[in-house]
């Protein structure tokens, strides 16, 4: 068998930290996504130690400051940098202590919307027919109503409060998930490995979660990082028309909801909040587009 | 004087890892009437160094040559316009996969027309005649009713003669046929090939075969150039390379095939080299 | 064992095609008819262009899919994967490898999961046994023990088409569907892959049913050679039978088809251009 030992050299180095670096190489190249991912990164650091960084505590009301405005404005006090609002709470406590809350209910409602839209969708994919066909006309007639409409009714069914709006939020992104795991387990399921792996006798339950699975991660990860942002989003929105978080609860949107009607008068109270939604939302999103390009084969230049 | 001119042509790729060097030093040349088969396995940088010599690689190859003339210009020098004005016209190139070759959103007749009308600046009933003329001559029946028919509702083979229509559209005075007939059957490998060298004879034109199949080169060539690595193994007229070939390269990559098995196994490559450092020394 | 490792009788297989919402179904007969039966330790080579059925033939004697109608019998026991559910012993008793070596692999498994998953699913071998077992099938196709940990990505195509053979013969197959098992490799990968072939055919008595399109790969590794034609077989017998004297039009016009790698050849072209 003197020729059948002799082999083809390999074609790459087989460290898995060089393709952690191959990865970080074309992450690296979209500028947006670094920033997006410093930015994120900060902001998940400031949510861990809010208590430590934070000046006062979230719901102290100082009496004696009330509306203050930001240091360097007329008026503003060293003690609030970002001014007070219409009770005398500080805003940037307030807000750092917001990261926590619009970090948790991003991880919770992704992966609620995830686990449950991946297990949706492989079933779908796998059996099709009319599982199938049952599956897919339940989501469209999910993606049919405006999602924050929707929300709004289950929250209103399951009552007000930041856990219901999660719930509701997840199923209403959950739809995304299921489309986009069914259409990959379809593209990998005439794949000749997992014929092969039938071959072997892998039962289907085996085929669904431990051949096909994995192989269509990559656009879940990405289709995560944007549903990240969209739930911070709506959980804003529904903290905004009081379906959320309640109040005194340091929560952006709900903060947003409180300074309604200071708009005019003090400018800050509602800028603040808003703009940490938007850095928020805006750099999850460029995270997103740059494991996008790092994630997806057939974006790569070779 | 030959109609291309190549001179140590090398293309450089930037990767995640660094440079790689996918052609190194290659030369060669074409003349009218010649087909020249380059021969190679996949990683030879056979198809690279042809379209180096088209400028369609993309942006993160480098392309450097001592000469790269086409019909007595400098293709280096040539500014995009003037390069766009000899690639398609007078330089033509097919490509492996047919139906992918093919815009699917659009007739057959309008992909060939299209040609026509960027390069020729004929009017439309010339265009549409001019069309007809084509698909007749590279075997498709019916000529003027497929000129309708989008590349969906046609075979693999039929596709290839499409291809091939659009690519001598403009009388080219080289055609470049990177691997023409590896996705067909046997059958309609025959017939492409047949309709390629009967065109080539027919318009003497300059012909060069990319393929990896000897019995094609063995069947087409006048001239051969054998590729390993991006490097030219060997050069030959077709006759002398089967007869006696010169480098080691060639007489292992000939001893493999099926055809020439006697006993029980196969030489295999390992039984000329036991490493590429050795392949590539005899390249020298 | 006597009797022959392989036995189809009049293997039909018809898909059927829905015409849409208002069109007509319409029934596509991918396989007609066709019988045919391999011995221990031979090579039946089923040879056609695409679309003839070979393919759908190879998914039915893996007993992928079921054919319409038709007996199947392996080692004399009659399958039918329409009827009742396969047990694992006749599961084992045949696999498969593939055509494209970049698809067959799972991705995401490293080599030695690959090897090691038959056995995790068909037998009760602890995790160390397991390891052993597929150590010695990577050695036996010509791999090495560092490749062991690797992913399929960083191999090249013949070494990847190494691991399927590999795979294939982990649960002692008795006959091994090798589907156009060579045709997307060079030359010189193809020569070794079928030199390995030949040497595990040897070594473990196995069966081959090798599908190809490639007629100077059948003519060296049959010893059986079916020609199909749109699901027919239209030429059945031994390999220098089939070779030295074609009696179907399909195959002669195959035969003449193939190009050739020869002197006497290209003297002839070159002879016949001059005249010209």
């Amino acid at each position: 068998m003197a020729d059948t030992t002799a082999i083809e050299a390999p074609i790459q180095d087989p460290s898995s930290a060089r393709r952690l670096a191959e990865f970080w190489y074309y992450f690296s190249e979209n500028r947006g996504a670094v920033i997006g991912l410093v930015v994120f990164a900060v902001l998940v650091v400031v949510a861990v130690l809010a208590p430590l960084i934070a000046p006062h505590a979230p719901n102290a009301q100082y009496r004696d400051a009330v509306l203050v405005p930001p240091v360097w404005e007329t008026g503003g006090r060293a003690a609030y940098l970002l001014g007070t609002d219409a009770v005398g709470r500080d805003i940037l406590s307030r807000l750092l202590y917001g990261a926590r809350f619009s970090l948790f209910i991003g991880v919770i409602v992704t992966t609620l919307a995830l686990v449950g839209g991946i297990v949706v969708g492989v079933v779908a994919g796998f059996f099709r027919g009319w599982v199938d066909t049952v599956i897919m006309r339940v989501m469209d007639i999910i993606l049919a109503f405006p999602s924050l409409l929707l929300a709004l009714v289950l929250v209103a069914v399951l009552g007000p409060g930041l856990m219901n709006a999660m719930i509701a939020i997840a199923l209403v992104l959950q739809p995304h998930f299921v489309r986009l795991t069914r259409a990959a387990v379809m593209a990998e399921k005439g794949r000749e490995y997992v014929t092969a792996a039938q071959v072997a006798g892998a039962s289907s339950f085996r085929l669904m979660f431990r051949t096909i699975l994995p192989n269509c991660l990559a656009p879940l990860i990405v289709q995560a990082t944007l549903s990240f942002s969209n739930a911070i989003l709506d959980a804003a929105a529904l903290g905004f028309l009081g379906m959320g978080a309640q109040p005194p609860t340091p929560e952006w949107g709900t903060m947003l909801a409180e300074a309604r009607e200071f708009i005019l008068r003090a400018w800050w109270v509602v800028t603040f909040p808003g703009l940490a939604i938007l850095i928020t939302v805006l750099a999850i999103n460029l995270m997103g587009d740059g494991l996008r390009d790092a994630l997806d084969p057939k974006l790569k230049r070779s | 004087m030959p109609l291309l001119e190549i001179e140590n042509l090398v293309v450089e790729f930037e990767t995640a890892s660094g440079p790689f060097r996918a052609v190194d030093g290659v030369s060669l040349s074409v003349s009218e009437r010649e087909v020249l088969a380059i021969v190679g396995e996949s990683g030879s940088g056979k198809s690279v160094s042809m379209l180096a010599v088209m400028g369609l690689l993309p942006w993160t190859a480098k392309v450097m040559a001592d000469k790269l003339a086409f019909d007595g210009r400098d293709l280096l020098s040539l500014d995009v316009a003037e390069r766009r004005r000899i690639v398609g016209k007078d330089i033509a190139m097919i490509f492996q996969e047919p139906m992918a070759s093919l815009n699917p959103c659009f007739t057959v007749g309008f992909q060939i027309e299209e040609v026509l009308r960027v390069h020729m600046k004929m009017d439309r009933a010339r265009r549409r005649a001019r069309a007809v003329e084509l698909l007749k001559a590279v075997g498709i029946p019916e000529p003027a009713e497929r000129l309708s028919s989008y590349p969906h509702q046609m075979s693999g083979g039929q596709c290839q003669r499409v291809m091939i229509a659009i690519a001598i559209a403009c009388n080219p005075k080289l055609l470049i046929a990177d691997e023409p007939t590896t996705a067909l059957d046997v059958t309609i490998q025959k017939q492409i090939l047949d309709l390629l060298m009967r065109l080539q004879a027919e318009h003497g034109m300059g012909l060069i075969m990319i393929t990896h199949n000897m019995g094609v080169v063995a069947e087409t060539a006048d001239r051969v150039v054998v590729q390993y690595k991006g490097r030219k193994m060997e050069e030959a007229d077709v006759l002398s390379l089967f007869e006696t070939p010169k480098s080691a390269y060639t007489r292992a990559l000939l001893a493999a095939l099926p055809d020439n098995a006697t006993g029980d196994r196969l030489p295999t490559i390992s039984d000329y080299f036991d490493d590429e450092a050795r392949i590539a020394e005899a390249a020298r | 064992m006597s009797g022959p490792v392989l036995e189809a009788k009049n293997i039909v297989r018809d898909y059927h095609v829905r015409g849409g919402m208002f069109g007509t179904s319409r029934t596509v007969h991918a396989v007609k008819g066709v019988s045919f039966s391999v011995d221990e330790g031979r090579t039946l080579a089923i040879v056609g262009e695409s679309g003839c059925g070979k393919s759908t033939l190879a998914r039915i004697i893996t007993m992928i899919d079921a054919p319409t109608s038709g007996e199947l019998k392996i080692d004399g026991a009659r399958v039918d994967i329409g009827k009742a559910a396969l047990t694992p012993e006749m599961r084992r008793k045949v696999q498969i490898v593939f055509q494209n070596p970049y698809g067959s692999l799972n991705p995401r498994q490293k080599i030695g999961d690959v090897l090691g998953e038959p056995l995790l699913i068909n037998t009760d071998k602890s995790a160390g046994e397991r390891r052993d077992l597929s150590m010695r099938m990577l050695k036996k196709v010509g791999l090495e023990e560092k490749h062991f940990n690797r992913y399929p990505h960083m191999f090249s195509g013949g070494q990847r088409q190494r691991i399927a053979i590999a795979r294939a013969l982990m649960l002692n197959p008795r006959l091994l569907v090798l589907d156009e098992p060579v045709s997307a490799l060079d030359l010189s990968v193809q020569a070794q892959v079928l030199n390995l072939l030949a040497d595990l055919q040897d070594e473990f008595k196995l069966t081959y049913v090798f599908i190809s399109h490639d007629l100077s790969v059948v003519r060296y590794i049959a010893d059986e050679v079916m020609v199909m034609y749109f699901g027919e077989a239209v030429e059945y017998g031994t390999r220098d039978a089939v070779f030295s004297d074609p009696k179907h039009d399909y195959t002669r016009t195959l035969f003449a088809a193939t190009p050739r790698a020869d002197v006497a050849s290209i003297k002839a072209r070159l002879a016949k251009k001059k005249a010209a």
